[in-house]
């Protein structure tokens, strides 16, 4: 499924709203997910999951072809954590509590 | 920095300032977004959302764990879970943000 799959699904839900309303709910949502992100916030979305960027300490690396040393810079990487009732209905268990 | 935690509720406020939508509908269209996800996740389709990231379902095989506090072993079943790739663009505008980094960096 693509953002656009998504799209035509909800527009298919929604028929009274425009579909280029809908595309505009779907990317304020992500839009605001990532905005919360790059100022380094977690999103918890319950029953979904929680996204959270995580840090990675300044390293020396070594390119792997040539064995040569190479600082990496301090980085930050989002992290996503499957909820726990999204785990469970991937495996088939419905109908627990909606804890995260 | 990390004080303040976006929950659905923020999401829906987002979606109710941008498009003319009551905060019910509002809510509700995030709680739809989030379970058309979920239902393709689960029909063990891959979810890609351009310039954010990509969920997949993997599954596990079974395989023998170990209870690290008491050292015992215990079997862990075969399992289904859920990865989630950032995109490039996601992960250049977090460093942007965070690091000043160049887009791209390493």
């Amino acid at each position: 499924m693509t953002k656009s799959d998504l799209i035509l699904h909800l527009a298919e839900k929604y028929p009274h709203l425009l579909q280029r309303d809908i595309e505009r709910i779907v990317n304020t949502v992500f839009d605001e997910i990532s905005n919360a992100l790059a100022r380094n916030n977690r999103v918890e979305l319950r029953g979904f999951g929680a996204f959270s960027v995580k840090r990675r300490e300044a390293r020396q690396g070594r390119n792997p072809r040539t064995g040569q040393q190479v600082s990496v810079a301090e980085k930050y990487v989002p992290f996503f954590k499957t909820g726990k009732q999204l785990r469970d209905r991937l495996n088939g268990i419905e109908g627990t509590s909606d804890d995260d | 920095m990390t004080d303040n935690t976006v929950t659905r509720a923020q999401l829906a406020e987002a979606v109710y300032q941008e498009v003319g939508l009551s905060r019910n509908d509002s809510a509700q269209l995030v709680d739809v977004i989030l379970e058309e996800i979920s239902q393709a996740l689960i029909r063990d389709e891959m979810v890609k959302l351009s310039s954010f990231g990509s969920f997949q379902v993997r599954s596990k095989g079974k395989r023998v764990g170990r209870n690290p506090k008491t050292g015992e072993e215990v079997p862990i079943l075969p399992r289904r879970v859920l990865v989630f790739r950032a995109s490039h663009v996601l992960k250049d505008k977090i460093n942007r943000a965070l690091t000043g980094a160049q887009k791209g960096e390493a």
